[in-house]
């Protein structure tokens, strides 16, 4: 009973179809603009609603005519709707769902009494390059022109609260991947896979079959035959409601799966050894007046809505047939009970003048001039060849006048191509080719597997299948078509861009005569259908305003993506890593503001890095440095590396010594920096800068493959294998005294610039390096990564008394700008050089060879390039933003600050910055541009050192 | 996404590498004039065609190797591997 009230809602379902994909059994109702539809599970939106007898859907993009269907399949280009919160989807391919609210985009107030079709009426005001023309000038009135464009923009409403999709991705390694899932793919895939590939076939649809679905019984019964080949031949993954999105360099095949639960889409990226493309042929509209009325639609829309959704198209059709296709659609129609009032045989002269109608087909002016009154007008004049995939393979499709359609024109070794594409035939011709395609294919896919292999070096030889013959691929042949684009009247020809024939004529008048420029100015092609059911007829058009053929005027390129893809897809899911140190639960339970350094998430500060600060210049502070790039260095050749990398000296360091050093490019820029220490005749620790250690690695690595394979050196980054703490203050060796174990900490036994190893708090193998970024007495303990949190905790707590706290990298800088410590890629930038940065104390230009020194030798004997000075402003509460500039005379730049900050232990601001040389002079005093637009002036220091120049804090 | 043949691992996908600059040698850096050390430093041959090219396998076994490459095509084949086999 049920089930017959909602058959009496549908008025134009049919009766039970031999290849219908609707389940009468599972009716349900969804929403479309506000009010209840019935539908069976298997419908799409579109053909729902079609069989409740609506003919509207949308409004079109610049005139606001009523739209209807067309096509019926993904690329409707008037059956584009709103899904709950998801805008343009393809209403004529999505499958209903219980419950889905729908409604039309481009209408308003409502697709019925539509408030900017006054459009259609100022259709002479919206000519070809209207955005380029209109809205130019004045440019003060643009924001009004924006609003105007913006409510006539075709699209969708997006909710930004919207909650975010799964998206996914996945890397495949097939042999083959056939794109189009018709008779041609399907074959082709079942060859290939009986020949021992692994084949992915892909079919932009719910269900393999392509035109054979909406066929006769015959080829009903050949598509049933082909599925179970395909279900029971093992080697083939199906994957339907997909589409190849794209190809590129090395048949690298993006393929867009949307058939998965609980993933909205799915990105694929396969590596094909041959890709098979078979995505059959599209049908091409018809252009003349009124072909964009609501009933006019193509043969094989008709088709697919009797044969596949058991939707009656109309009551009173007349059909205009070119082709078997078009006739097939007649007999079709008759046994769907539409009358067909008349066929216009384009083959024997048949032609259609016009249709006309308010909001759908009323009449019909025929070739003769004689007017039928009907509500469908079904066109059969000619397919569309999407070569896209070829064309992203190098291939320029060459126009046949014969079929009167676009073919692939040049063959490649790893694109193959089959089906409706390559050429007409009967089904057996088809499916022969297809299945030679597909072996051959396979074949290919051999060859290319053995010389992928024969690149990967292997411990035994295995043996190689033997090069096999070509398989003879038959030839298809090509069947003569009627050549027909445009009749004798003008219509539209890009469906979503509301682009009309005349739009094409006036754009090729104005100039805009290559197929290029015409796409560009018009924008036909360049809508959501991208050229799939119109650029034949652009080009047709443009060619006949021009006096050229079709074969001169060429076709535009394809290009990917070939079907919209989500931003969600694109991206997938985030796999970025973040880098926490052991000690980071330690830092979130005492209110660290955490900090993006990088990869690392690091302790900025707790709340107060002035108080930090002062803290360690007064008791002592820990600070969590374990981020610090370090590189352990095994073999007699370190002393070597080490001098070539750094430009200062290093086969002098002795065991238990650390030695600063800089390393500079080949150009003598700085590269680095950082501490590195010998800790036995063959074993050295190299620090890096945290944002430098994973360059200096392969910095390194570069020097010893290439320059030096010779050299017995062997690195090993440990950077994550050791927590760092560096504890620093007056106080800390008494900290540190309470929790070493063996090591002697006594100023002699252990002075400044060494490093020992021992035991920290029980734990065995940490090093301690007695080095001073902050100034401050201070040693730096790497601890095996494992027991980072127990050392820390263990050095809090014996060190409460002592007045130990944390401090975080605001501090540091704080202390370290103090001590005039330069940081690389603060202090300096990817053009300072060595002895610009102040650092010509390190340069050993007697050494045989270091990374740089031509460069630097050249400097040293004319420098004169900016200084890196000290500076102090002369009103101390005056702290100059970092990259302030310095200028001369009228703004001349002379210099700027880099570093700057309020010196807590000074009580006044302090700055680094680079000068003029002839400002470099201690005691110069230097003008300060602030962004604010005033001055300053600072006077030059004689030490990069604000605090304590002498070091003798650190040394103690 | 063009396959690069690593001589160590196979052929893996581009993304897995970094591009190393021109394969070419370091002039003596005692005996070198300004003119061809900056020829080293900054000068490069782009031609349209085959070039040799050093590599570095990144995200694999992070071995430096030369390759050439047609910079029309995006052909690659395997050049001899770095220096130390």
């Amino acid at each position: 009973m049920r089930s017959a009230t909602v058959q009496t809602r549908m008025p134009m379902r049919l009766g039970p179809q031999p290849g219908e994909v609707i389940d009468r059994h599972r009716p349900f109702t969804f929403t479309w603009n506000g009010e209840r539809y019935p539908a069976f599970a298997g419908d799409t939106i579109i053909s729902a609603l079609a069989a409740s007898g609506e003919r509207v859907f949308s409004r079109s993009f610049k005139y606001h005519r009523p739209r209807g269907l067309l096509t019926a399949s993904f690329l409707d280009p008037g059956c584009v709707v709103q899904v709950n919160d998801e805008p343009n989807v393809r209403g004529s391919h999505r499958r209903v769902e219980p419950g889905m609210i729908v409604s039309a985009q481009n209408a308003w107030p409502s697709l019925r009494f539509d408030a900017k079709s006054v459009n259609r009426f100022l259709g002479r005001f919206l000519p070809p390059g209207f955005y380029y023309k209109t809205f130019i000038k004045p440019q003060r009135l643009w924001p009004a022109y924006e609003k105007v464009l913006q409510r006539f923009a075709a699209g969708g409403r997006t909710f930004p609260d919207s909650p975010h999709g799964y998206y996914d991705k996945r890397y495949a390694h097939p042999d083959i991947v056939v794109a189009g899932g018709g008779p041609a793919g399907m074959a082709a895939a079942v060859a290939a896979a009986e020949a021992g590939a692994r084949v992915i076939l892909v079919e932009e649809e719910y269900e393999l079959g392509g035109h054979l679905r909406w066929g006769s019984e015959d080829e009903l019964g050949a598509l049933r035959e082909l599925r179970d080949e395909v279900a029971r031949t093992p080697g083939i993954e199906v994957l339907t409601n997909s589409v190849v999105n794209g190809r590129y360099d090395g048949n690298w095949v993006a393929i867009l799966q949307r058939n998965l639960p609980h993933v909205e889409e799915r990105l694929i990226k396969a590596r094909a050894k041959v890709l098979v493309v078979a995505p059959g042929l599209i049908e091409r509209p018809y252009v003349f007046r009124g072909n964009d009325l609501p009933g006019v639609i193509l043969s094989t829309a008709a088709r697919r809505l009797i044969n596949l959704f058991a939707v009656k198209p109309g009551e009173r059709a007349v059909v205009l047939t070119a082709n078997a296709d078009g006739d097939a659609a007649v007999a079709d129609l008759e046994r769907a009970g539409v009358e067909v009032a008349r066929v216009e045989d384009a083959r024997r002269g048949g032609d259609i003048i016009g249709a006309r109608g308010r909001n759908g087909v009323r009449m019909v002016e025929c070739g003769d001039g004689s007017r039928v009154e009907c509500d469908l007008l079904v066109t059969a004049t000619g397919w569309t060849a999407p070569t896209s995939l070829l064309n992203m393979a190098g291939d320029r499709p060459v126009y046949n006048p014969t079929a009167a359609r676009f073919f692939p024109s040049r063959p490649s070794d790893d694109v193959l191509a089959t089906g409706g594409i390559s050429g007409d035939g009967s089904l057996d011709e088809l499916l022969a080719h297809a299945r030679a395609t597909g072996q051959e294919a396979a074949r290919r896919a051999l060859k290319v597997g053995s010389a992928l292999r024969a690149g990967v070096p292997r411990r035994v030889d295995v043996e190689e299948p033997p090069d096999m013959p070509p398989i003879e691929i038959p030839e298809l042949p090509v069947v003569e078509h009627p050549e027909l684009f445009q009749g004798r009247t003008d219509g539209i020809v890009d469906f979503s861009e509301d682009i009309s024939s005349k739009d094409i004529v006036a754009a090729a008048k104005e100039g805009y005569d290559s197929v290029e420029l015409m796409k560009r100015y018009t924008t036909a092609t360049m809508g959501p259908t991208q050229g799939k059911l119109e650029t034949v007829n652009a080009v047709a058009i443009l060619a006949r305003a021009t006096g050229k053929t079709i074969e001169e005027t060429g076709t535009t390129v394809w290009r990917p993506p070939y079907a919209p893809i989500t931003l969600g897809a694109l991206a997938g899911r985030n796999f970025e890593p973040v880098r926490y140190s052991p000690m980071q639960p330690w830092h979130e339970r005492h209110g660290a503001n955490p900090m993006v350094a990088g990869a690392w998430i690091r302790p900025e500060h707790y709340g107060d890095p002035e108080s930090e600060a002062r803290n360690v210049r007064e008791n002592v502070g820990l600070i969590d440095v374990t981020p610090l790039g370090k590189l352990d260095l095994r073999g007699p050749d370190v002393p070597k590396l080490l001098n070539l990398l750094y430009v200062n000296q290093w086969n002098t360091l002795e065991v238990g010594k650390v030695r600063y050093g800089v390393m500079c490019a080949e150009d003598g820029v700085v590269l680095d920096d950082g501490v590195t220490g010998r800790l036995g005749p063959e074993h050295y620790l190299m620090t890096t800068t945290t944002s430098g250690a994973a360059t200096v690695w392969e910095w390194i690595e570069s020097w010893l493959q290439t320059e030096h394979p010779d050299w017995q050196v062997h690195v090993t980054p440990v950077t994550d294998a050791y927590a760092s703490i560096n504890i620093a203050g007056p106080k800390s060796r008494e900290l540190l005294l309470r929790v070493a174990g063996d090591v002697d900490l006594s100023p002699e036994a252990f002075p400044y610039m060494n490093v020992r190893t021992g035991t920290v708090a029980g734990v065995e193998g940490c090093f301690m390096w007695r080095i001073g970024f902050t100034g401050e007495l201070s040693y730096e303990v790497h601890v095996p990564a494992a027991y980072g949190l127990y050392v820390w905790e263990k050095l809090m707590d014996r060190g409460a008394d002592l007045g130990v706290k944390p401090f975080g990298i605001q501090a540091q800088r704080i202390l370290r700008l103090e001590k005039g410590h330069l940081i690389v890629g603060q202090d300096t930038d990817g053009l300072t050089g060595a002895y610009s940065a102040g650092l010509s104390w390190a340069i050993k230009l007697y050494k045989e060879d270091f990374i740089g020194k031509p460069e630097l030798s050249w400097q040293s004997e004319c420098d004169n390039s900016f200084q890196l000075v000290g500076l102090q402003p002369h009103d101390g509460s005056v702290v100059p933003p970092e990259a302030s500039q310095i200028v001369e005379g009228e703004n001349e730049i002379a210099g700027r600050i880099t570093s700057s900050c309020m010196s807590p232990t000074l009580g006044r601001s302090i700055c680094l910055g680079f000068v003029a040389p002839h400002l470099a002079e201690p005691g110069t005093s230097v003008t300060v541009l602030l962004p604010n637009g005033e001055r300053t002036t600072a006077r030059v220091m004689e030490y990069l050192a604000h605090f304590d120049p002498k070091g003798e804090r650190q040394r103690g | 996404m063009i396959l690069i043949p690593c001589p160590w691992c196979g052929p893996r996908n581009v993304s897995e590498f970094r591009y190393a600059d021109e394969a070419k040698v370091r002039p003596d850096p005692n005996a070198t004039t300004p003119e061809r050390w900056r020829t080293y430093l900054y000068m490069r041959d782009n031609p349209a065609g085959w070039t040799t090219e050093k590599w570095f396998h990144r995200a694999g076994c992070r071995r430096y190797f030369t390759l050439e490459r047609d910079t029309v095509s995006n052909a690659v084949r395997a050049a001899e591997a770095s220096r130390e086999v």
